[in-house]
């Protein structure tokens, strides 16, 4: 018996998109946040330039607000790939005076993180960021293009982008700009969880149900912890919970959960009837939050 | 993930006519809408003092969008059922429409091209049938919306259906390629179940009728063909002789030990390994990104082509192309580009147009120039042979793109004869 290989169609096109990257930019790095959808494509990237290392950096924009887990996660898989990981902190960018720290019940560094990443743009003139955005995320997202242009401010123009047609990718760019790439632009969040899962992708403990001081406030769950504002009359509780995104402390939500497993978690994502970023605070801020973030750079 | 069906779907119709309005009722339908969203939606509807759910709200996702109801870019929708994984492209309907539809349609195997019930056949039904059948789409589904407001007159349905067949009578498809179903994307009706209130339609509805597309048919099979993305050599002790050359393969099937020949420059060899990540391979179906070593030391780099020995594509300095303008610069005479074939880049000038292509099936004119949104046929001069196929014989092998040398923006798609 032959054994013939038939690809999974939208893993083969994640990887495609990271060769185009590879061959046509000079220096590309892969934004590396800690959460699934960085691990998912650091697979893909592994896959796509294996048995060579994967040719390009990553890129850490650390709030400062992380949870404890994914750094040391983080740590870990750079380590076990033997990959190079530069990380730029926003703490960094405060104390520059380049920002300013939100202050109040909903303060959050996430939009922050803009300025640090553009700033490390320019310093190592990269001319490709490689993100794990998905189309499926959020409405605006649904609008993005697979190789995104952004001008030398980083901004996207959403009525001005380039017709991508069949998978031919069109990187050519001015001195100055860079490219936006969403390899994994295809894929639904039952996708990646199905892959981590048929993988076994080694992924952060948070994604799965453990004990954990929290709060509630308008409908969600917070973490209790220093980074957080919570209000005096805001009760802490211990709950079982889990994350099914994990950006800043400040803006990720835990859910309500007792999937332990790979298996349990996929089980429940398939089941549930509320998206992945109702548990996102900074898109709560107002209906057009993430489209106002992504024009002025934001990953 | 691996084993459901993957379809792509490109919506088509008028300004209007209700596309966004369907994808929203296939995502609330098939529960792919999640609470959060939904309600959402319920919010923003019962804001604007609507009777009904607007699930046009579920795919505009851009405030300009919202602010006119109507939809400006590509949006891309994803929803699943038990057996199929569903991809659903919303394109927008007022202006730039053929541009729009032929990006969409480009990676999709079906559209469905929607008809306003009191508006019936018009000039856009026509564009956009053209659009399905210059891109061999696999499959066609003509959605008669709106039946809510012609009372489900079945007359109206057929004389549409009729009106239409004639369109097919002059393109490539054959009938059963084609599929008419009575829809109000607005109430549901058609769509995900069958209405109580068409008893006089016996087909399925939409949802089923996607279900029951076979994927085999829509995909192409024919030759294979190996375009070289990218050089894997790792440097390493364990892999220090490694000479893997990484890519997407098209059309065909390849195995090891099939003779290969490597173009440009003509040279043979054999196939060693097919490798996907850290397994091997004795055989490959087209549409896997893999990688490839060969039994002999050649010189091989990006944008070169590995095909069986037996089946070498054509490899020219000069191509005719059916063109379709993206951009709003216009294509004339003399005007150099960046030619991109799949992954291979090459400069390319207009040597001459034959023709401006009447969307309508009407035949042709001549013409100066390709304006935005314009279909002709255009003949290049290259600085160097690109190795192709024409579309007809294999969709990636036989397209490509135009980019501008000034602005860098993709200006134009090609069609090779
Ligand atoms: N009565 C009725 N109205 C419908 C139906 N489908 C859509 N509409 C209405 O038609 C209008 C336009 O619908 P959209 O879905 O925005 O149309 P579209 O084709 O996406 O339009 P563009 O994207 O701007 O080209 C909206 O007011 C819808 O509520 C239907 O089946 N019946
Ligand atoms: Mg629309």
């Amino acid at each position: 018996m032959s054994n013939l290989y038939i690809s999974n169609p939208k893993e083969a096109e994640s990887i495609h998109i990271l060769r185009e990257v590879a061959a046509q930019f000079e220096k590309p790095v892969l934004l590396f946040s800690g959460g699934k959808d960085s691990i998912t494509l650091v697979r893909l990237a592994q896959k796509a330039f294996y048995p060579a290392r994967i040719p390009f950096p990553l890129l850490h924009i650390d709030t400062g607000h992380n949870f404890p887990e994914t750094i040391e996660f983080r740590d870990q898989l750079v380590e076990e790939l033997g990959l190079e990981l530069i990380v730029r902190k926003v703490q960094d960018s405060i104390d520059q005076g380049k920002v300013t720290e939100e202050r109040g019940r909903y303060a959050s560094r996430n939009t922050l993180q803009t300025t640090t990443l553009l700033d490390a743009i320019e310093e190592f003139k990269f001319d490709a960021c490689i993100g794990g955005a998905r189309r499926d995320e959020e409405k605006a997202r649904a609008k993005e293009r697979v190789f995104s242009v952004r001008d030398d401010f980083g901004q996207w123009d959403e009525k001005n982008q380039r017709p991508e047609l069949f998978d031919m990718l069109n990187g050519k760019i001015h001195q100055g700009q860079n490219v936006r790439v969403f390899p994994i632009s295809n894929w639904t969040e039952l996708d990646v969880w199905e892959y981590i899962k048929n993988e076994t992708i080694k992924i952060p403990s948070i994604y799965f149900a453990h004990k954990r001081s929290v709060f509630f406030r308008d409908g969600l769950i917070w973490t209790a912890n220093e980074h957080v504002y919570r209000e005096s009359n805001e009760e802490i509780v211990e709950k079982m919970v889990r994350f099914r995104t994990v950006g800043d402390m400040t803006c990720t939500a835990a859910v309500l959960s007792s999937a332990e497993t790979l298996d349990e978690v996929v089980d429940e994502i398939r089941l549930s009837t509320i998206s992945e970023r109702g548990a996102r605070i900074d898109d709560k801020r107002s209906e057009a939050a993430m489209e106002k973030r992504k024009k002025v750079g934001y990953f | 993930m691996e084993n459901k069906k993957l379809i792509k779907i490109a919506t088509a119709g008028s300004v209007d006519d209700g596309k966004s309005t369907l994808i929203g009722r296939l995502l609330y339908d098939t529960k792919s809408l999640t609470t959060d969203k939904l309600e959402a939606i319920e919010k923003t509807s019962r804001q604007r003092g609507f009777d009904y759910l607007d699930f046009s709200l579920a795919t505009d996702g851009l405030l300009a969008e919202r602010e006119q109801g109507i939809t400006i870019d590509v949006a891309h929708i994803y929803f699943n059922t038990s057996k199929t994984n569903f991809v659903i492209a919303d394109t927008p309907g007022h202006v730039e429409y053929t541009r729009n539809m032929v990006t969409g349609a480009s990676t999709s195997q079906v559209a469905i091209i929607l008809i306003d019930a009191r508006k019936g056949v018009i000039e856009q039904t026509y564009r956009h049938f053209f659009i399905s059948n210059l891109l061999r789409l696999g499959h066609v589904i003509v959605a008669v919306n709106k039946m809510d407001l012609v009372n489900y007159d079945e007359d109206t349905f057929i004389k549409i259906r009729h009106d239409f067949e004639t369109l097919v009578e002059k393109s490539d498809f054959n009938s059963d390629q084609i599929t008419f179903i009575p829809i109000s994307a607005l109430k549901g009706e058609n769509i995900a179940k069958k209405s109580e209130l068409m008893p006089w339609y016996l087909g399925n509805t939409l949802l089923d009728h996607l279900e029951v597309l076979e994927t085999a048919d829509l995909h192409e099979s024919g030759v294979a063909r190996f375009p070289v993305q990218y050089v894997i050599r790792p440097k390493t002790e364990k892999f220090h002789d490694f000479r893997g050359f990484s890519g997407k393969l098209y059309g065909g099937k390849l195995k090891v030990g099939d003779e290969v020949s490597i173009l440009p420059s003509l040279t043979r060899s054999k196939i060693k390994t097919i490798q996907f990540f850290d397994q091997e391979y004795d055989e490959v179906a087209p549409g896997a990104s893999i990688t490839i070593t060969l039994e002999d030391e050649v010189n091989i780099s990006r944008g070169d082509m590995l095909v069986k020995s037996s089946e070498i594509p054509l490899s020219e300095k000069s191509v005719t192309a059916t063109i379709c303008q993206v951009n709003t610069r216009p294509l004339k005479v003399g005007d150099k580009f960046t030619l991109q074939h799949g992954i291979n880049r090459v400069l390319a000038k207009v040597e001459s147009i034959d023709s401006l292509i009447h969307t309508d099936f009407s035949g042709e004119e001549s013409t100066q120039q390709l304006k935005l949104n314009d279909i002709g046929k255009v003949n290049f001069k290259l600085s160097k042979p690109i190795h192709f196929d024409s579309y007809k014989s294999n969709k990636s092998n036989g397209s490509f793109i135009l980019i501008d040398e000034g602005t860098f923006d993709t200006v134009s798609v090609g069609f090779i004869d």
